[in-house]
Parts: C-alpha cells; structure tokens; sequence
C-alpha cells in the first residue's frame, strides 16, 4: 500500500471509530435504560456529553503532577484509535495490518488502562490513587486469561499451517470452527467464553468499575479530571469498546453472509462490512450492556482471585482442549 | 459546540451540607425509572470536577462551611447552584440551632432555589432546567 492510501484509510477509520464508538455508547445506554423501564436518553446522547464537557474549563490540581496528568488523556485517545488501525474491518483488510499483529494489539488495548492509572496517579488525589492501583490490580489480573485466550487461536491455527500465524488478517481469514475436531470446539467455545469475561473487565464495566466506582471512591482514576481531558478519556473508552469488541468478533466470530446472499463485489463488501459491524453490536450487547444492568460491582479481592484462579484455570482448561485435539485430530 | 450545549447534556454533582436526607432521598428519587432524569441527559455524577450544576441540600452547617465553599471551587466554569429544600433555602426550622451557620446563599452564590420539605422530584427536576438557562447564559458571554 502506498503512504497516501494507508493515510486516508487510516482517517477513515479513526474517524469511522470514534463517530461509531459514540454511537454505540449512545445504544448501550438507551438499552440499559430500557432494561431498566426508563425511557433513557436520547441516542445522540454521547455526542451532547463530549459538547458540553468541551466547552467546560479544564483544571489542572494544584497537587498535580501537571505534564504527565496533561499528557496522559492523550495517551489513552492515542492508543485506544491506533488499535482500530491494526484491526481488519470484515471485508477490509487492516489499514496497518502489515505492521503489526495480535500481540502489538494486546499490548495496545493494556495502554489506555496504564495511561489511566498514571494520570490517576499524578492528579495528587487519594481517591484517584486508589482507583489507579486498583486498575493496576484489574490488569494484572485480567491479561492472564485474555493472553490465553488469544495464544490458544493463534497456536492452534499455526499448527494447521495457516500464513503468519500472530496476523490478525489470517485469523479472520480462516475461521477455526470448522478445522478442529469436537474437542477443539469445546476448547474454543471455552475460550470465547472466557474472552467474554474479560471484555468488561478490560473495559472498566460493572461488575468490574472498581477503578472507578463512584458511589465509593467518587469515580476514583477520574476524580481530578475535567473538560477538555475528560473529554478524551469519554472518546478513548468508546474507541476501545469498539475495539475490543471487534478483537473479539475476529477471534472467534470472523465471518461474512455476502456469500450466502449471493452477492459480489462493492455490494458484498457492504453487506459484510454491515455485518462486522452488527457483530460487533452483539458483543458489545451481550458482555457490556446487558452485564452491567444484571450486576453489581464487585469488590477488588474478588477480581483479583475470580481472574488469577477461577478464569485462568477455566481458560487453561479450554488450552489443554485445544492441544488434545491437536493430538487427537493433527 | 453550541451555547445550548448544557440544554440536553447536565451532570450534577449533590452536596449534603446537614441535612436530614429527606430532600436526597427525592433527588435520588428522580433518577428512578418514574421521572428518569437520564432521559433529558441528567447525570448524577461522583466528583464535583465533572459537576455542571451543585444540588445542596441543608443548611449549612459549621463543619460543612469550609467543605462547600471547597466543592464550589472544585466546581469546573460554567456552573451554577441549585438549592434544594427549605432548609438550604432558609435555614428552616434549624433557624437558631447553635451548629448552623446559615442558609446556602450566605456561603455560595446560589442561582435557583427550589422550596419544599421535602419538594417533589418534579419541582427538583424543574429547578434543574432552570439552571441550564443561567449556565447558557455564561457560555455566551464566554
């Protein structure tokens, strides 16, 4: 691709995530409000809260460390949009696809959560540094099972001998359902299960808003922040909803109905695309939205222990599946 | 970004300066599924520094005095205050106690002051609203 093509696909989706990203915040709390018998608010919602929150005054603490609780809104906004560009989008490959692969894309989706507890740190506050190390806590504990979760998918179609095993391209490519035997299936079904755990988590949702729990620690990592800077902190956790959602999708959901309705070209593009996106919906639907009006928030002990023994163990227990079947089926 | 951006987009922060909890049980009250306030964009929300408006309930007492005056300046420009209840309003039937400095408006600017003891979630959302058209008004002059 050349530097000119990757640049407007690349503004084409950043600014196709975050418009989507808000929309999606929008659906997720009109559905929770219905879940709830309220009426809700209105879907355009989220872009009213980004409005107003940018004409707000930005203050930054006294107690502040100032360059790093300045920089760190940034970070978040940066590293949650560069994740989308690593990501395929249903028919389209990913804009930097080349460059990077799951791995880069795990590490990526850990930034914004590390740049929140930094600038929780820095913002001099008791409330937010106890909200910071538990986000700390929260990542520590969740990494683990989502690590396995995505090496069980990528090892198991490296040993069918499918491309560069890590490309998120390969692994939407060639859907992994079909290729194992009925062990390998339990194992992935396990595995997907275990990644549906993770997604609130990884996204800061009840049961898991320990790091923020407002009713506790007063929003805890965001205490400090206003304006401007909370601006973009709303921006990067619709981003990374999408985000992870979508890793989700590739991972274990990555295919397409232009086939089945007979379509080709531009039209089956759309239609797949559409459909990516509907997918993405559903995810976002089933772990965050529908999680999140059913629980309450948890303590951080009890995540701490549920993600390093419970999950990890549920989640090695879908590995060893996997590399049974391996055996089993070659 | 309007001047009517506070129109449909209003986080609130509460502030209880002594009072009974009456009035915060019927501001808790409006955020049910019965008036649902998250349907004109409301949001009740933790920390003042994302508060657009101050609900206070109370009259302000002694160990509190310092404590609201704090959260009025935590509070990020444009914002406004809306008092809730006799109380806060008056000092109420707490007039003379010995722990009572006063009522809000002798602490803080207070922009709209909704009476009652307790009022109804209706007359609390309202003195919400009424406190968007001072917020749009500050905007505007920038």
């Amino acid at each position: 691709m050349s530097g000119l093509q990757i640049l407007w696909q690349g503004a084409a989706v950043l600014v196709g995530g975050g418009l989507l990203g808000l929309v999606y915040k929008g659906f997720d709390r009109k559905l929770a409000a219905r879940m709830q018998a309220r009426i809700g608010p209105p879907l355009r919602q989220p872009f009213l809260d980004l409005g107003k929150l940018l004409v707000k005054e930005t203050v930054v603490p006294k107690d502040a460390v100032a360059w790093l609780f300045r920089a760190m809104p940034f970070l978040a906004v940066a590293a949650s949009f560069t994740v989308l560009l690593y990501l395929p989008w249903g028919p389209f490959p990913a804009v930097l696809g080349g460059y990077g692969d799951a791995i880069l894309v795990l590490y990526l989706l850990a930034v914004p959560a590390v740049a929140m507890a930094l600038g929780g740190f820095a913002s001099g506050s008791p409330l937010a540094t106890v909200g910071a190390q538990r986000e700390i806590v929260m990542l520590m504990s969740y990494e683990f099972p989502l690590a396995v979760a995505v090496i069980g998918v990528v090892w198991r179609l490296s040993t069918l001998g499918v491309g560069p095993a890590f490309s998120l391209e390969a692994i939407a490519a060639s859907p992994l359902w079909a290729q194992v035997g009925p062990l390998g299936v339990i194992g992935l079904a396990i595995l997907a299960a275990c990644l549906l755990v993770v997604t609130p988590a990884e996204l800061s949702k009840i049961p898991f808003d320990i790091p923020e729990a407002e009713t506790e620690i007063a929003g805890g990592l965001m205490v400090e922040y206003s304006g401007t800077y909370l601006a973009l902190f709303y921006l990067a956790d619709a981003a990374k909803t999408i985000a992870m959602a979508a890793l989700v999708v590739i991972l274990f959901a990555p295919y397409g109905i232009a086939g089945l309705l007979g379509l080709k070209g531009a039209g089956a593009q759309a239609v797949d695309l559409l459909f990516h996106l509907v997918k993405i919906f559903i995810v976002m639907f089933a772990a965050v939205t529908t999680v999140r009006v059913a629980m309450a928030r948890l303590k951080i002990d009890q995540v701490a222990r549920g993600f390093w023994l419970q999950i990890t163990a549920v989640a090695v227990a879908g590995l060893i599946l996997i590399v049974l079947d391996r055996m089993v089926v070659g | 970004m309007g001047l009517s951006s506070f129109k449909r987009a209003l986080w609130v922060f509460h502030v209880a300066t002594g009072s009974c909890n009456g009035c915060d049980i019927e501001i808790v009250a409006a955020l049910t599924p019965r008036y649902d306030v998250e349907r004109f964009g409301i949001k009740l929300v933790g920390t003042p520094r994302h508060a657009d408006v101050l609900l206070v309930t109370g009259p302000v007492t002694r160990p509190m005095l310092e404590r609201l005056k704090r959260v009025y300046e935590q509070t990020p420009d444009p914002k406004a205050v809306v008092v809730v209840g006799g109380c806060g309003s008056t000092s109420g039937v707490f007039y003379d106690s010995y722990n009572v400095v006063g009522p809000v408006d002798e602490v803080i600017p207070v922009d709209v002051y909704v009476p009652g003891c307790p009022p109804r979630p209706e007359a609390i959302v309202h003195g919400v609203v009424t406190a968007v058209a001072k917020l749009e008004k500050v905007a505007e002059r920038g």
